[in-house]
C-alpha cells in the first residue's frame, strides 16, 4: 500500500446495531484506474461507496482521500476536495430541468451567494452562470443528452435518468468519482454506451473510477483492477482474470461453474 | 417541455437564461406594467387599495413560497413575521427618525434576523415537527407583540407614518399604489434572479433530494436556516407596506389564521412558482369581493331568505376561503400557476392539441 493512491479505506468497519456491514476491509486506488468492487447482494458494496461519500460513519477504521483523513469530515465538504458520486435508485433533483441538475454539480465551484443571485446583473452572478454553463454544456455534449436539455429530469426514461446522474457528478468536477450501479436495469445498448462514457471518463477526462457493479462482463471488460466483498468482508483484491480465478471467489459470489466465463 | 413559438432562437447562453423566455412574454409583462402605472387615473380608491393589498399580501406570498414551495420546509407561523416587520418599520421610524422610504428594507432585514433565529430548528427539523416549531414561533412572537408596550403600543396598537419623498407624501391610494407597484416588482425580480442562480438552485435541490444534495456540496442546514431567512426578510418588507398604508397597525391582527391565509395564496395559486404568488394573493384578495358581489346579487331573492345570506356574509367569506383550499388541493394541487401554463399550451397548439 505503499504506491501512489488516491484512496484508502483503512480497517472501515461498519455496524448497524448486530449486525456488521463491513468488518475490518482495507482497500486502496489507485490515481488514474478502474476500480471496481464486487460481491453479491447485501454484500455492503454500497455500504462502502457510503462511507467514503460520507452518508455513513463508519464505526472503526479510516478513510483517506488524497492523503487527508475525511473519516469524519460532512458529506457536503467532500464536493470540493474532488469526490463524486451517483446512487444505485436514482437521486434526481425531479422537478428541476436537467440542464439545472448539472448546474447544480457545479455548486461547490460557483461562488455568487443568494444576494448576488438576487441581484443577478449587478453582482457577477450572470457572468458566471454563463461560464459553468459552458462547462455544463460539455458535459451535455459528451453524455449525448442536449435533446432532453430543458427537460424535467423526472419526466425521462430510466436510461436517461442514469446518465443525467452521471452528467451531474462529472460536473461536481472530481477526481474520484464513485458510481454505484451505473448499469442497473439498463439493456444491452444502454450499457455498453454507459461502457464507453466510464472509460471516457477514465481517459479522457483523467478521473479515476470507483464502480460497483453487478454485470460481470463490464466489470472484467473494463476494470483495472477488482474487489469482492462478501458478508462484509474482503474476499480478494487484485486484477480481474486473478481475482476470477480465485478458489475462494468462485465459491462465495460465482458458483462452482466450470466455465466462468459462462456467467457473464 | 417548453414551448417556444416558431422563430424564437437563443443564439447565447446569456439569452437562454433569461426569465422571460420569448420576445411577446417581455412584451407582454412591460405593457401590463406600464397600464398599472396608469391603474391611479382610471380605477376608484377602493379598487386601487385592493390592488395594493395585492401587492404586500402577494410579496408574502412569495416569501413563504419560497420556503415551502422551492425548498420543501413548512411554516405556520409567517403572519407573524409579517407583524415583525409591520411593527418594527413603524418603530424604526418614531424611535430614530429615519426616513419611512429606507425603514421597510431596513424592516425587512431585522425581520429576516428574526426570522433565522426562528429558523435554526429548521436546519434539523423537518415536515410534522417543523410545523409545530413555527406554530410556537407564531405563538411566542404574538405574546410578544401583546406584552411589548414599547414596540407594538400594545393592545391599543401603533400609529404609523407615510412614505415621503421629494417633498410628496404618499398618504392616498392615488400615490402609496406607486410605491407598493415598485416594491412588487423588485421583490418578484430579485426573487425570479435567486431560482435561476447558485443558491436559488441549492434551495430546490434540498427539496427534491437532500441526500444527493449534500452529496454536490450543499449544505443543508445552511440553505434550510436561509430559506427561513429569505422568506422573513419578504414577509417584513410586507408587513411594513401595510403597517404604512394603513397609518395603523394593532396586534390582533397577526394571528395564525392570518398565517394560514398565506398558506392558501401559496398553495393555490402554486407551490413553487414565482408568479403563482402573485395569482395566489391576487386570488385570496377578490374572493370575498366575490362572494360579496354574490350576495348581492341574490339579495332579497329566495335564496337569501332561507340562507340569511346578509347577515352571515363574514362567515361565508371564511367557508369561502376554507372551501376554496379543498377544491384546489383536489382538483389543482399544482395551483392557478400550472392552470395558466395549460391555457398557454391549449392555445399555442390550438386546433391541433395533441
Amino acid at each position: 500500500m505503499d504506491e501512489a493512491r488516491i484512496l484508502a479505506a483503512e480497517n472501515l468497519s461498519l455496524r448497524f446495531g448486530g449486525v456488521r456491514a463491513l468488518s475490518d476491509v482495507s482497500f486502496s486506488v489507485r490515481p488514474g484506474e478502474i476500480f471496481s468492487i464486487i460481491g453479491p447482494n447485501g454484500a455492503g458494496k454500497t455500504s462502502m461507496v457510503n462511507c467514503i461519500s460520507g452518508r455513513y460513519r463508519p464505526s472503526e477504521g479510516r478513510v483517506i482521500f488524497q492523503g487527508q483523513d475525511i473519516t469524519r469530515m460532512g458529506a457536503n465538504r467532500r464536493a470540493a476536495l474532488g469526490l463524486g458520486r451517483t446512487f444505485q435508485n436514482l437521486a434526481l433533483f425531479g422537478h428541476m430541468s436537467v440542464l439545472d441538475n448539472i448546474m447544480v454539480g457545479r455548486h461547490h465551484l460557483m461562488k455568487s451567494g443568494f444576494a448576488r443571485g438576487m441581484l443577478y446583473w449587478l453582482g457577477g452572478a450572470e457572468r458566471e452562470e454563463v461560464l459553468h454553463r459552458r462547462a455544463v454544456e460539455e458535459i451535455i455534449d459528451f453524455l449525448e443528452i442536449a435533446h432532453v436539455r430543458k427537460a424535467p429530469a423526472g419526466t425521462l426514461s430510466y436510461g436517461l435518468r442514469k446518465r443525467v446522474e452521471l452528467a451531474r457528478a462529472v460536473a461536481v468536477n472530481p477526481k474520484l468519482i464513485l458510481l454505484d450501479e451505473p448499469m442497473a436495469g439498463m439493456n444491452l445498448e444502454e450499457k455498453e454506451d454507459m461502457a464507453r462514457f466510464i472509460i471516457d471518463l477514465n481517459q479522457e477526462w483523467g478521473m479515476t473510477v470507483l464502480m460497483i457493479e453487478h454485470d460481470m462482463g463490464v466489470v472484467m471488460d473494463i476494470s483495472h483492477r477488482v474487489m469482492v466483498l462478501d458478508f462484509g468482508r474482503k474476499l480478494a483484491e487484485g486484477a480481474p482474470a486473478a481475482v476470477l480465478a480465485d478458489p475462494q471467489v468462485r465459491r462465495a459470489y460465482l458458483g462452482e461453474a466450470d466455465d466462468v466465463t459462462a456467467e457473464a | 417541455m417548453a414551448l417556444a413559438p416558431a422563430g424564437e432562437f437563443h443564439a447565447s447562453y446569456r439569452a437562454d437564461m433569461t426569465i422571460m423566455p420569448t420576445r411577446n412574454s417581455r412584451r407582454a409583462l412591460l405593457l401590463g406594467i406600464v397600464l398599472l402605472c396608469f391603474a391611479p387615473l382610471v380605477l376608484g380608491r377602493y379598487e386601487l387599495g385592493l390592488l395594493i393589498n395585492i401587492g404586500f399580501m402577494g410579496i408574502a406570498a412569495l416569501g413563504l413560497n419560497i420556503l415551502v414551495g422551492f425548498t420543501g420546509q413548512i411554516s405556520i407561523g409567517h403572519a407573524a413575521f409579517f407583524g415583525v416587520g409591520a411593527f418594527l418599520s413603524a418603530y424604526l421610524h418614531e424611535r430614530f427618525h429615519i426616513p419611512v422610504i429606507l425603514c421597510i428594507p431596513l424592516a425587512g432585514l431585522g425581520t429576516a434576523l428574526v426570522g433565522l433565529v426562528f429558523g435554526l430548528p429548521a436546519a434539523r427539523l423537518k415536515g410534522l415537527y417543523l410545523a409545530i416549531a413555527t406554530l410556537a414561533a407564531q405563538f411566542i412572537l404574538e405574546d410578544f407583540f401583546a406584552r411589548a408596550q414599547w414596540f407594538t403600543g400594545g393592545v391599543s396598537g401603533r400609529m404609523t407614518e407615510a412614505v415621503e419623498l421629494f417633498g410628496i407624501r404618499f398618504d392616498r391610494e392615488e400615490s402609496y399604489f406607486y410605491i407598493v407597484l415598485a416594491f412588487t416588482i423588485i421583490m418578484f425580480v430579485m426573487a425570479a434572479n435567486l431560482m435561476r442562480t447558485r443558491d436559488g438552485r441549492a434551495l430546490i435541490a434540498v427539496r427534491d433530494h437532500y441526500l444527493s444534495a449534500e452529496v454536490m456540496g450543499i449544505n443543508l442546514a445552511y440553505y434550510r436556516t436561509l430559506s427561513f431567512a429569505i422568506s422573513s426578510f419578504y414577509a417584513g418588507i410586507a408587513g411594513a407596506l401595510y403597517a404604512h398604508y394603513l397609518f395603523f397597525v394593532s396586534v390582533e391582527a397577526f394571528n395564525i389564521l392570518f398565517s394560514i391565509q398565506f398558506l392558501a395564496m401559496v398553495i393555490i395559486g402554486g407551490l413553487g412558482s414565482v408568479m403563482g404568488s402573485l395569482m395566489g394573493a391576487a386570488f385570496m384578495v377578490l374572493m370575498p369581493e366575490g362572494v360579496q358581489a354574490l350576495a348581492d346579487m341574490l339579495a332579497g331573492g329566495w335564496i337569501d331568505r332561507t340562507l340569511k345570506l346578509g347577515a352571515s356574509i363574514s362567515f361565508l367569506r371564511e367557508m369561502a376561503i376554507g372551501a376554496a383550499i379543498i377544491i384546489f388541493l383536489v382538483f389543482e394541487p399544482d395551483g392557478l400557476a400550472h392552470r395558466w401554463k395549460q391555457i398557454k399550451a391549449y392555445w399555442k397548439l390550438y386546433p391541433f392539441s395533441h
